[in-house]
C-alpha cells in the first residue's frame, strides 16, 4: 500500500470548548476547570521541552504556581530559543490609540488572516488574552517603546488598519523571550524548575495511553536518559527546518513534535507553512541559513525586476520604462503592501520567467530610491537604518545607494500538533503550546501574532487547563522496568547506534539539503499536483538512501554535533512526506498554501470551502504507511467566510 | 580565496587539547565564518574525522550561541558576533587562528563550545522583576519616562554571548553584570529589587569565579551589541548605594 | 547507555566555581568580600594617595627658592596643628593614615590580582596587544612604586641611606642624592612609573566609585593625563633641577 492510499478515519472534534457566546467561553472554562490544591502542586511534575516564549512562559508560570517543572532546551542556555529573532512586534488588542480597536476586531482580523482555516473560540481566546500580555511583560521590565510622555507607543503592522503592535526597536522578539527566560531563571534559582540545557527529547513515553515522560539525550555526555512526569507540555516550535534554508535558526527541529506524532498524537495541517517576502537571497551553495528583514521595509521601498528576462545589467543602468514594477502593476490598490502571501508567490513568477536577479536569478529588487528622494536620507536612516546596516554587513552592498535585493523564504509553520481548546493533544497528558502546534492562525498568520500566541499559551492558557487536566488526573507512580520506558529507550539507543554504525559516504548535511531543495521546489510557495507527487515519489528514495550512505563520525558519548543533525534529518524525511501529501489532499489554496490548479481568473488563491472548510488531522500509521486523515470540521458562527481581495 | 586555519581541538572537557592546522580552500568572500567552518566540517566528516564542536543557533546575530576568538580577538575583526562575520574582512592566503572564549568560568567542553551557564546563574540571582503570572497592573498604569525606557532598552540588548568575558583579561563579567542591572534598576518597575539585585548579581558573579574589573575597556570593545562601558560604572555606583543603604 | 527515571540533577560544580560563598552578616564585611568593594577600596586608598602626591610634590617646589625656604618649610611640617596637638603629631598621624592607605591599597591590589589570574588559567595562543601600556603595567608599576617608597623614607626621611644624611637639612640631602647617579635613576624610573600609574588609577578610581558615564569619559580620561603629566613633571623638576646646577 502506498503512501498515498491514505485513509479517512473518523473526524476529530474538540470536545473542550464550552458552549455559548464565543466572549464567555473562555471564562467559563476557567470556572469548569478543576483546581489543584496548592499543598499538592509539588507533588505534581510536568516536563516542558522548549524555552521560547511558550516554554518560557509557561514553565516559569508553572513553577510560579507550585507545581513540579523539570524543563528541556537543546541549546546551552534557555535564553538562547529562536523567539530571540523574532523582530516586528506583538498584537495586543488594547486599543490605546483609540482608533476602533478592540478584541473582537483582532478576533476577526485573525480569523480572516487565516483564511478562515483555524477554529473561532481558540482565536477569540487569543485574542481576550492578547491584552494581559502586555500588562504582564512590562511589569516584567521588557522595554517597549514609549513615547515622550512615558506611555507606550504602537504601530501598524502588516497592513492592518489599527495601531494596535507594540515593539522594542526591532528586536521585539529578543526583549519579550528575555522577560521570560528572567522569570524562568528566578525559578530555577529557586529550586522550583530543574532546567536541562543542552539536553534534546528523543522520544515520548506513553504509558496506558497517557503521556507520561520523555526520552532525552544529554548532548554533552550523551547519556540518554528517561524523564517521568505526570504530564508533557511540548514547546519546541515549528518545523520550517525542513526545508533545509528558512529564517529558522539552524538546530530548530521537529524531532519532538515528529516523535510525538509517532506516538499518536495527531499533526494537523502540516501543509500550512508561511513565506516571508522580504529575506536576503542566497549568495551561492554555501548558505546555511537565510536571514529575514522586517516586512517594514515594505512600506516605503518598491519592488521591482527588469522587464526583459535575462538582463544583467546592474539596477542603475536600467532606465525606468524598462523596470516592471509588477506588484504596483498588478494589484494597484495595495501596490507594495500586499499580503505575505502574495507578494512571495508575484516574486517567485517574475523569477520564474527569468527575470530574476542576483545569484542564480533568485531575487528581486527593493529600492529606496524614490524614498531617498522624496523623504531625504536622514528620514530613511532613521526608520530602517539598522535594517540597512544587516543587509550592507550580509551582502557588502550599500542600499542607500544599490536597491536591496530580496527573496522570499520559509518563516514560519502555522501546521503542528492538533490540539483541542484545552492545548491538548489526541495523546492525554500531552499539550503542545506556541509554533508546535496548529495554532490559531489557520493557513496563514498576521505579522506580529507569533509572539503573541506562544505567550497566550505559555502564561495564560496552558496553566488553567492543566491544573485541570492534573486535577482530574491524580499523580500515580510509573514503575521504572515500566516496559514502555523500556521500549522507547531502546528504540532510541537503537536508531542513534544505527546511525554511528553506518558506514557510508554521504555527510546528513547533504541530505538535508536535498530534501530541502526539493521541498522549496514542489512544496514551496506553489503546489502542483504532478510536483506533489514527483516529491512523494522522491522521498522514500530520498529516506531509503539516507539509511544506506549516511555517516556519522564520532561516537554517541560525546558531544557529537554531526549525531544530532542526522538524528534530526531522519525525522524530517518523514515529515517532509506528510507535509508533501497533506498539500496534495488540500486541493485548493488558501492562505499559505497556493494550490496552482486552484485560482481564480485572474491568478488568485481560490479556497474552496465546500470540500475543505476542515483542519486536516494525520495520525501516523508506521514510517512510509499511509496515514490516516481525521477531519475537524471548521464552523463558522461570528466570522463568515469571504474571499479575500487585493487587486 | 584559500586560507590556514589553526584550531583549538580539544575532545572533551578533561582532555589536553591543541591547536591543530588545516587548509581550507574555494572560500567565498560571501560565505560567513560559520558557513567556511561548516565547509571545512563538511570534507572532515568525509575524510573521516571528527568536525570540529562549535556552539551556534540563529546566525543572524541575536541569540548569542556563537563566539570563538579568531586572531585573538573575540568574534574576529568586525565588532559583531561571529555568524555576521564574513569572509571578505579576510584575504587569500591568510592564516587564521581559532580559539575557544577562555575564563575560568567557561570551561571548555568540546573545540570551541564552551559551558556559559555561569551567566544564566548571575542572571537567576537576581536579573528579573518579581512579578507573579497575572499579577500585572495595566501597561499604562506607570508611565516611563522616554530616557529612561531608552536607557532600559539599551542594556536589554545584550545578547549574553560571552565575548565581553572573553577579552577582558581579567575573565570578568562586569560588563554582562552591569548591562542586566541597568536594564531593569532604570525602570520604575525595577525600583522594588533595586538593591537586592545589584548585591545579590555580583555575589554571584564573584562566586562564578569571574574575574575583577580593570578598566582595561576590552569588553566593551569587542560586545556585538555596543552594551556601553559606562554601564560598569553605573553599576559601582548601584552597587555602593546598596551597601550605603545597608540592603 | 539507558539510565533509570528521573535522574538527580547534576551536583557536581562547575570548574571556576569558588567554594566560599557564605554571605556575610554586615555590609561591610560584604563590601570586602566582593571585588567591587575591594575596588572601592583601593579607589578611595589611591585618591587618599594621590592627594597627598599633589601636596608633597607641591612642597618639593620649594627646592627652587633656595636652602634657607625649603628646610624652614620641612620645619613648619613639624609644627602644622600647635598648639592644638603637639609638635609632630600631625606628622605622625599622617604617617599612620598614609600607612593604612598603602596596607589597604596593597593587600586590596593583591587579593584581586589573585583573582584575576585565577579567573583567566588559560592564555590565548595568539596574543595580541590589548589595553594600553599604563593599563598593562598596574600590577609592576606598583609593586616599583611601593620598593621605591621604602628607598625614599631611608634615603629622605631616616637618612639612613642618604650621602649626606643630616636631620632637619632636607634641601642639602636632596641636592645629595641627586648628585648621585644611581639617586636620579632610581627616582625617574619611579616617578614614570608613578606617572603611569596615576593615569589609569585615577580613571579606574572614578568608575569604581561609579562616576564614569559616557558623557564623562572624556573628560575623566583628560584629568587624569593632566593629574599624571603635572605630577610626573613637578616630581621630576627637582632632580632636573639638581643635575643643571639650578639647584645646588
Amino acid at each position: 500500500m502506498s503512501y498515498l492510499d491514505y485513509t479517512t478515519g473518523d473526524p476529530v472534534a474538540d470536545a473542550r470548548a464550552p458552549e455559548g457566546p464565543i466572549a464567555e467561553r473562555w471564562d467559563r472554562r476557567r470556572f469548569e476547570a478543576k483546581l489543584v490544591n496548592p499543598a499538592n502542586r509539588r507533588k505534581q511534575t510536568v516536563i516542558v521541552v522548549g524555552t521560547g516564549l511558550a516554554g518560557g512562559a509557561a514553565g516559569a508560570t508553572l513553577a510560579e504556581q507550585g507545581y513540579r517543572v523539570v524543563q528541556f532546551c537543546y541549546q546551552d542556555s534557555p535564553r538562547r530559543a529562536h523567539s530571540i529573532a523574532a523582530q516586528g512586534g506583538i498584537n495586543a488588542a488594547k486599543n490605546y490609540r483609540n482608533d476602533g480597536d478592540s478584541v473582537q476586531r483582532l478576533f476577526y482580523d485573525t480569523v480572516k488572516g487565516g483564511d478562515f482555516r483555524a477554529r473561532e473560540s481558540n482565536v477569540h481566546r487569543l485574542a481576550q488574552v492578547s491584552v494581559e500580555i502586555i500588562d504582564q511583560c512590562v511589569a516584567q521590565g521588557v522595554p517597549f517603546a514609549r513615547e515622550y510622555g512615558g506611555l507606550l507607543d504602537t504601530r501598524s503592522f502588516g497592513g492592518v488598519q489599527v495601531s494596535r503592535t507594540f515593539y522594542a526597536r526591532g528586536q521585539t522578539g529578543q526583549q519579550l523571550l528575555l522577560g521570560a527566560y528572567q522569570a524562568l531563571s528566578r525559578q530555577i534559582a529557586a529550586g522550583n524548575v530543574e532546567m536541562h540545557p543542552r539536553t534534546e527529547m528523543l522520544d515520548l513515553v506513553v504509558v496506558d495511553g497517557r503521556a507520561r515522560g520523555i526520552v532525552a539525550r544529554d548532548l554533552i555526555t550523551g547519556r540518554v536518559e528517561t524523564h517521568i512526569a505526570d504530564a508533557v507540555v511540548l514547546a519546541t516550535g515549528g518545523y520550517g527546518n525542513v526545508f533545509h534554508l528558512s529564517t529558522n535558526a539552524k538546530n530548530s527541529n521537529a524531532t519532538a513534535i515528529w516523535r510525538a506524532h509517532r506516538r499518536g498524537a495527531f499533526f494537523a495541517n502540516p501543509c500550512f507553512t508561511q513565506i516571508h517576502p522580504t529575506c536576503i537571497p542566497r549568495s551561492g551553495d554555501h548558505q546555511s541559513k537565510l536571514t529575514l528583514m522586517s516586512e517594514s521595509l515594505r512600506n516605503d521601498g518598491r519592488i521591482w525586476v527588469p522587464k526583459q528576462a535575462g538582463d544583467t545589467r546592474a539596477p542603475a543602468d536600467i532606465p525606468e520604462d524598462e523596470r516592471d514594477y509588477y506588484l504596483e502593476r498588478i494589484y494597484p490598490s495595495f501596490g507594495n503592501l500586499v499580503p505575505r502571501d502574495i507578494a512571495s508567490r508575484a516574486a517567485k513568477n517574475v523569477c520564474d520567467e527569468g527575470r530574476g536577479v542576483g545569484h542564480g536569478g533568485q531575487g528581486v529588487y527593493l529600492d529606496f530610491a524614490d524614498a531617498i528622494a522624496r523623504l531625504g536620507r536622514a528620514a530613511v536612516e532613521a526608520k530602517y537604518g539598522n535594517l540597512f546596516e544587516m543587509y550592507e554587513r550580509i551582502t557588502a552592498e550599500d542600499p542607500y545607494r544599490v536597491p536591496m535585493r530580496i527573496y522570499p523564504a520559509i518563516h514560519y509553520t502555522m501546521g503542528g500538533l492538533w490540539v483541542d481548546y484545552d492545548l491538548q493533544t489526541t495523546i492525554p497528558g500531552l499539550f503542545a503550546v506556541g509554533e508546535a502546534n496548529f495554532s490559531d492562525h489557520g493557513a496563514n498568520r498576521l505579522g506580529a501574532s507569533a509572539l503573541m500566541q506562544g505567550l497566550a499559551d505559555g502564561y495564560f492558557i496552558l496553566p488553567s487547563t492543566l491544573a485541570d487536566f492534573l486535577a482530574r488526573h491524580p499523580h500515580d507512580e510509573v514503575p521504572a522496568d515500566h516496559p514502555a520506558i523500556d521500549e522507547a529507550v531502546t528504540g532510541v539507543t537503537d536508531r542513534l547506534a544505527r546511525l554511528l554504525a553506518n558506514d557510508g559516504d554521504r555527510t546528513p548535511e547533504s541530505f538535508h539539503r536535498e530534501l530541502g531543495e526539493l521541498l522549496w521546489d514542489e512544496c514551496g510557495m506553489s503546489r502542483s499536483e504532478t510536483g506533489l507527487r514527483k516529491a512523494l515519489d522522491r522521498i522514500p528514495e530520498l529516506r531509503e538512501e539516507f539509511w544506506r550512505r549516511i555517516t556519522v563520525p564520532g561516537s554517541g558519548e560525546e558531544l557529537n554535533q554531526s549525531l544530532e543533525k542526522a538524528n534530526r534529518v531522519a525525522d524530517y524525511l518523514e515529515l517532509a512526506e506528510l507535509m508533501c501529501l497533506d498539500a496534495l489532499h488540500r486541493a485548493e489554496s488558501c492562505g499559505g498554501h497556493f494550490r496552482e490548479e486552484s485560482q481564480t481568473p485572474d491568478g488568485e488563491a481560490a479556497r474552496d470551502d465546500e470540500r475543505f472548510a476542515y483542519a486536516a488531522a494525520w495520525e501516523f500509521t508506521g514510517s512510509g504507511a499511509a496515514p490516516v486523515l481525521h477531519k475537524e470540521d471548521l464552523v463558522f458562527e461570528y466570522v463568515h467566510p469571504t474571499q479575500r481581495s487585493y487587486a | 580565496m584559500n586560507l590556514t586555519l589553526r584550531i583549538w581541538r580539544q575532545s572533551g572537557p578533561d582532555a589536553k587539547g591543541a591547536m591543530t592546522t588545516y587548509e581550507v580552500s574555494d572560500i567565498s568572500p560571501d560565505m560567513s565564518f560559520l558557513e567556511m567552518l561548516d565547509t571545512l566540517n563538511e570534507e572532515l566528516i568525509l575524510r573521516g574525522e571528527v568536525p570540529v564542536a562549535f556552539d551556534h543557533d540563529c546566525r543572524e546575530g541575536i541569540c548569542g550561541a556563537c563566539g570563538m576568538v579568531i586572531n585573538g580577538q573575540a568574534h574576529g575583526p568586525e565588532r559583531t558576533t561571529t555568524c555576521q562575520l564574513h569572509m571578505r574582512h579576510f584575504s587569500d592566503g591568510d592564516v587564521i587562528d581559532i580559539e575557544p572564549w577562555r575564563a575560568a568560568a567557561f570551561p571548555v567542553v568540546k573545540d570551541l563550545v564552551v559551558d556559559r551557564t555561569s551567566f544564566d546563574r548571575v542572571i537567576g540571582s537576581g536579573g528579573y522583576i518579581t512579578v507573579a503570572t497575572g499579577s500585572a497592573p495595566d501597561a499604562h498604569a506607570t508611565p516611563v519616562p522616554k530616557a529612561a525606557a531608552d536607557t532600559a532598552f539599551e542594556h536589554a540588548e545584550c545578547i549574553g554571548c560571552g565575548a565581553c568575558v572573553a577579552a577582558c583579561p581579567n575573565g570578568s563579567a562586569m560588563l554582562f553584570t552591569s548591562a542586566k542591572v541597568v536594564h531593569l534598576n532604570s525602570l520604575p518597575q525595577g525600583a522594588p529589587e533595586r538593591e537586592t539585585r545589584v548585591l545579590d548579581m555580583v555575589e554571584t558573579m564573584d562566586a562564578e569565579g569571574f574575574g575583577g574589573c580593570t578598566n582595561t575597556g576590552e569588553c566593551a570593545t569587542v560586545c556585538p551589541k555596543g552594551i556601553p562601558l559606562a554601564s560598569i560604572a553605573t553599576m559601582n555606583r548601584e552597587y555602593l548605594r546598596a551597601i550605603r543603604k545597608g540592603a | 547507555m539507558a539510565l533509570a527515571t528521573r535522574p538527580e540533577p547534576r551536583t557536581d560544580k562547575p570548574a571556576g566555581r569558588r567554594t566560599d560563598t557564605r554571605t556575610p552578616r554586615t555590609a561591610l564585611g560584604r563590601l570586602w568580600r566582593s571585588t567591587i568593594g575591594k575596588k572601592t577600596v583601593m579607589a578611595v586608598s589611591g585618591l587618599f594617595l594621590l592627594g597627598y602626591l599633589v601636596v608633597h610634590m607641591a612642597g618639593n617646589l620649594k627646592v627652587f627658592f633656595g636652602p634657607a625656604e625649603m628646610n624652614d618649610y620641612a620645619h613648619w611640617l613639624r609644627t602644622i596643628g600647635e598648639p592644638v596637638v603637639h609638635q609632630e603629631w600631625f606628622l605622625w598621624i599622617m604617617r599612620v593614615a598614609l600607612l593604612v592607605a598603602v596596607v589597604a591599597h596593597a593587600v586590596a591590589a593583591y587579593q584581586l590580582s589573585r583573582l584575576d589570574i585565577a579567573a583567566r588559567p588559560v592564555k590565548y595562543v595568539h596574543q595580541r596587544r590589548r589595553a594600553s601600556y599604563a593599563t598593562r603595567t598596574m600590577r609592576w608599576g606598583g609593586v616599583i612604586v611601593a620598593l621605591f617608597v621604602v628607598w625614599h623614607i631611608l634615603d629622605l626621611t631616616t637618612g639612613t641611606v642618604n650621602p649626606n644624611g643630616e636631620h632637619g637639612r632636607p634641601y642639602e640631602n636632596i641636592v645629595a642624592t641627586f648628585s648621585t647617579w644611581y639617586g636620579n635613576v632610581i627616582y625617574i624610573v619611579a616617578m614614570l612609573a608613578v606617572g603611569l600609574h596615576i593615569r589609569h588609577g585615577f580613571y579606574g578610581a572614578a568608575q569604581t566609585l561609579g562616576a564614569g558615564s559616557a558623557s564623562r569619559d572624556r573628560a575623566l580620561k583628560a584629568t587624569a593625563d593632566g593629574l599624571a603629566l603635572v605630577l610626573t613633571l613637578g616630581f621630576l623638576s627637582v632632580p632636573i633641577g639638581v643635575m643643571t646646577g639650578i639647584v645646588e
